[in-house]
């Protein structure tokens, strides 16, 4: 099992390498020397109590909080190099809201089309024709001219990955996306993201979804105090977790 | 029609002593008519230049630039920290003043900016400080959670502003918008302490010459009623036709 597993992961190259990262807000630190590496085509659950830095790792990674210690690598990109272009490794890495965060003015259609045009200055015929396929994988051919306040929990944050997808990104972050959704929507959500890691998109959730992270991840690491503790493959990691810490957190959840 | 309406107005001068000569006398009428003009362009230009002075402040005070944020707090705690008539009047006798003149083509002189110039920027200016604040707040409404998905996207911060946060904060700041606009209308009856021929001047005007002050008075404030009633049903238009389906503010 552990061979196999090594096996594929030497297949991809390394797309997001986190290495000695310390985040601190002023003095509560929240993450405390977290090393992570994914590669491309794996996809990685991060599990862990609330407040243990899981989302503002991910917020790490596409610069949107900046970094007080370490280094963080996206294809090939120095994030905390001060001069990083912000806006090209943005446009690398696809991000999932747990709010989804779509645009109230735009239908949904506008609200996946509006990136590529605007940030990428694709041809508004190109863009149209892309974004309706990614709305038709998602499962939205129907609701194309819908506003986002028209729809339920689960098609926006359906919408929301319709939208990051269609900057073909190099990675996806998922911030807990699952979390505001009822068990029914959460299933149409995760069946979406499901289909994406299958399909080789490097993935990257923060999620408290037990199941699904069993099912899906390659790699399932558990934070608290700011500290990733277990890294091995999720069979071993759910059914004998060798840290105290993510025993007690497991008993808890499963 | 007009007959009619002359001629009824006519009678009931000389029946009952209510003159309204506006209705009947042409050279009243048209000295009205001026006014009423003069005080629609004055509000007009007015709104369009405090708004873009309202953008332009609110941009330049939410960038990285100290001296810009200064500047703007400076120029909107000034302008609404002082009465708009004694600004009218800086303006138009102290900055006025220096301006050199030009000749007005009939070997006198002429003032470079007219009467009703300094009135649109004394105006502009005035309102532009109000509408800097209105929509500061508006802007501050728009959940962060918006600007951080347009940042994540690869947005620059124009980009952002004109896709996502003014759209977004204009539909937050309309009924503010709305009362700041209506005060500027009735503002611009300062501009009579200029010299500026608008509505209240045309109206003094006619009624110092006719004596008909109460009757005036009464035609007056029906006209602003009417004038401020297009503002707000213009508004209202607008209001409705950027309501966004399933989508509270």
């Amino acid at each position: 099992m552990a061979d196999k597993d090594i096996a594929r992961h030497r297949l991809g190259e390394p797309v997001v390498v986190v290495e000695g990262v310390e985040k601190a807000f002023g003095a509560f630190v929240v993450l405390r020397d977290v090393n992570l590496t994914v590669r491309r085509g794996e996809t990685v659950c991060i599990i862990g109590p609330s407040g243990s830095g899981k989302s503002t790792l991910l917020r790490c990674i596409n610069a949107l909080v900046p970094i007080s210690k370490g280094s963080i690598t996206v294809a090939g990109r120095q994030v905390n190099d001060p001069g990083l272009d912000k806006l090209a490794l943005r446009r690398d890495v696809g991000i999932v809201f747990q709010q989804y965060n779509l645009f109230p003015h735009k239908t949904a259609l506008q609200n996946v089309m509006m990136a590529p045009i605007h940030v990428l200055k694709q041809k508004r015929a190109e863009v149209e024709e892309r974004s309706v396929r990614l709305l038709a994988k998602v499962g939205l051919s129907h609701k194309h001219d819908a506003y986002p306040g028209e729809l339920s929990g689960g098609q926006q944050q359906r919408v929301a990955i319709a939208r990051s997808l269609a900057m073909n990104p190099k990675v996806m972050l998922f911030d807990e996306v699952t979390a505001a959704l009822d068990p029914e929507t959460k299933k149409e959500v995760l069946v979406t993201i499901r289909d994406l890691a299958t399909e080789g998109m490097t993935c990257i959730l923060v999620t408290h979804e037990m199941g699904f992270a069993r099912e899906v991840a390659d790699h399932v690491y558990f934070t608290d105090g700011g500290l990733i503790v277990e890294p091995p493959p999720p069979a071993e990691f759910f059914g004998a977790p060798r840290e105290a810490r993510t025993r007690a957190f497991l008993e808890q959840v499963l | 029609m007009p007959d009619m309406i002359a001629a009824f107005f006519e009678r009931l001068n000389e029946v009952h002593g209510l003159n309204f000569s506006v209705f009947y006398d042409a050279f009243d009428r048209s000295r009205f008519l001026t006014g009423l003009w003069t005080t629609t362009y004055i509000c007009i230009v007015s709104i369009l230049a405090s708004l873009a002075i309202g953008l332009l402040g609110v941009w330049i005070a939410g960038g990285g630039s100290r001296l810009g944020r200064l500047l703007i707090r400076s120029y909107v705690q000034f302008f609404r920290n002082t009465p708009p008539l004694v600004q009218l009047s800086f303006f138009y006798f102290a900055v006025g003043g220096l301006l050199p003149t030009g000749s007005d083509g009939f070997g006198g002189q002429a003032p470079l900016v007219s009467g009703t110039g300094w009135a649109i920027i004394a105006f502009s200016l005035f309102a532009g400080a109000f509408n800097v604040e209105i929509f500061r707040a508006g802007i501050e409404a728009v959940p962060e959670t918006m600007v951080e998905a347009a940042e994540s996207l690869g947005y620059t911060r124009f980009q952002l502003w004109r896709e996502i946060v003014l759209p977004l904060a204009f539909r937050i700041c309309l009924p503010a918008l709305n009362n700041n606009l209506v005060n500027l209308v009735k503002t611009t009856t300062l501009a009579y302490a200029i010299g500026v021929p608008e509505l209240l001047y045309a109206a003094s005007q006619i009624w110092s010459e006719v004596f008909n002050v109460r009757e005036m008075m009464n035609v007056l404030l029906v006209t602003y009623v009417l004038l401020v009633a297009v503002l707000v049903w213009v508004m209202h238009r607008w209001e409705r036709a950027m309501r966004i389906p399933g989508y509270m503010p």
